[in-house]
């Protein structure tokens, strides 16, 4: 909490500096920041892609807010956050989970602090992948649950790599677009169950995503998304198809399918995601 | 599954992926298949093209200043020649370099990317279809590096 309170400061006065001799940022293409996924980063639904969120180029910033809900058949997930962009080099990222498991009549609440440096590139132009790393720390408010099924910790830091290009008109005029994140991770369904267990192995997870445009506007795309099984509960690779519209370069709305596997035992999880994006 | 019926599977898998390979290169080429320019309507076309991406600089704000001292004339006879022949016109752009003629202008990656939307605007009106502006975009994106920062 302490942290993301020195980061909510440090944004408004990096906010309060900027915003006398610079605009909020407009000076990328519609749609090339993607939207946002369920940890607050800009990327897909469930994959952080290389693309900091919002519209700000080398010499802007943006702010953002979104808000999310995924619904499978035994549980919800409702997720809310802010992001900023800081000179196309930086993106910090707040986000508030809430889980809700009705058999259990309870809710499980994170929060994620992330934040995002672009190392190399622009996902358009450069001739290579835009690369960037980034970490998500995320922090249970409580481990009741967690601690029940058998993990370690309460909170845990992912750290990950990701690249990401758009080929202008590549697919038969279309443009295609595709993402891969390697994330470093000891969290179970995105920390919600803990972090870490007895089946704990500490390796690389990938995720990719990929969509092609079929107008300025409209984005179909399908993500795929590796996890571990720390607690021996058979958790299992989430995947979405999506259809992402965006409206203008304020506002993106984006409706998945999702197949989110096993969770908690319970098997066969599918539902419906929705998500709304806001850039000022 | 007999002998016939096998090869008739296998014929179809590889003529599949044969097409799909066509997709992703960006289309078989062929003789018969139009170039860019004939796309847009030949040089008709892109005279009107051209003229509506004038207008939409002369109504934007933020890229009309870059043109302050320009020839509009000049740089609408060398935009036009420029552009036919990076869409595989029967053009040969022999004017100045895109180094030569963007140094000292100091485009910034957003203004390049304003006149790439005001583009879009223009062949949006000028009915281009999206397809075809995404492949026009693709010619001309390399050249960024050439022009920006400059
Ligand atoms: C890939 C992108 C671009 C290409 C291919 C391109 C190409 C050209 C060409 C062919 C000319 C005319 C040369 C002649 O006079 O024969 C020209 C002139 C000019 N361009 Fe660009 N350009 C690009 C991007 C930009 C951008 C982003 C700006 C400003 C934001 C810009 C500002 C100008 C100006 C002001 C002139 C007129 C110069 C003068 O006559 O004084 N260009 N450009």
């Amino acid at each position: 909490m302490k942290q993301a309170e020195s980061w909510l400061l440090l944004l408004t006065s990096c906010v309060l500096c900027v915003s006398t001799h610079s605009i909020a940022g407009s000076g990328k293409l519609l749609a090339t920041p993607g939207v946002s996924q369920v940890e607050g980063s800009a990327g897909g639904g469930i994959v952080p892609w290389a693309q900091l969120a919002g519209y700000a180029s080398e010499v802007q910033w943006s702010l953002g807010g979104f808000c999310s809900r995924a619904s499978v058949d035994d549980y919800r997930l409702d997720v809310c956050g802010i992001q900023a962009n800081l000179f196309d080099r930086v993106e910090l990222s707040y986000a508030e989970q809430t889980f809700a498991v009705p058999a259990l009549n309870t809710d499980i609440e994170q929060s994620v602090s992330g934040v995002k440096v672009r190392l190399y590139g622009d996902i358009v132009y450069s001739t290579w992948p835009q690369l960037s790393l980034g970490l998500q720390h995320k922090s249970l408010k409580d481990d009741a649950v967690a601690a029940l099924l058998g993990a370690e910790d309460d909170s845990g830091t992912d750290i990950y790599l990701a690249a990401s290009k758009l080929h202008l008109g590549m697919l038969g005029g279309y443009n295609a677009f595709w993402n891969i994140t390697a994330r470093h991770t000891k969290a179970n369904q995105l920390g919600l169950l803990g972090f870490g267990g007895q089946h704990g192995s500490e390796r690389i997870y990938l995720e990719a995503s990929t969509a092609i445009f079929l107008s300025q506007h409209l984005a179909l795309g399908y993500e795929y998304r590796e996890k571990p099984d720390n607690l021996g509960l058979g958790e299992q690779q989430w995947q979405d198809v999506f259809v992402a519209w965006f409206i203008n370069k304020q506002v993106n709305i984006t409706a998945a399918w999702l197949d989110l596997g096993s969770i908690a035992g319970q098997p066969g999880q599918t539902g419906w995601y929705v998500s709304v994006t806001g850039y000022f | 599954m007999n002998n016939k019926a096998h090869h008739m599977t296998r014929n179809l898998v590889a003529s599949l992926i044969v097409l799909l390979a066509c997709v992703w290169m960006g289309g078989c080429q062929s003789a018969a298949r139009p170039t860019l320019y004939q796309k847009i309507g030949g040089e008709a076309g892109l005279e009107r093209l051209v003229d509506l991406f004038i207008q939409e600089i002369g109504r934007d704000k933020a890229i009309l200043p870059y043109f302050a001292k320009a020839n509009v004339s000049r740089f609408r006879q060398g935009f036009i020649t420029h552009l036919c022949d990076t869409l595989d016109g029967p053009c040969d752009y022999q004017g100045d370099s895109m180094i030569q003629i963007h140094t000292g202008m100091q485009i910034t990656e957003a203004d390049f990317n304003r006149v790439v939307e005001l583009l879009i605007n223009a062949m949006t009106e000028a009915g281009i279809d999206h397809t075809t502006q995404n492949q026009i975009l693709a010619r001309l994106a390399p050249l960024r590096g050439v022009v920006i920062k400059m």
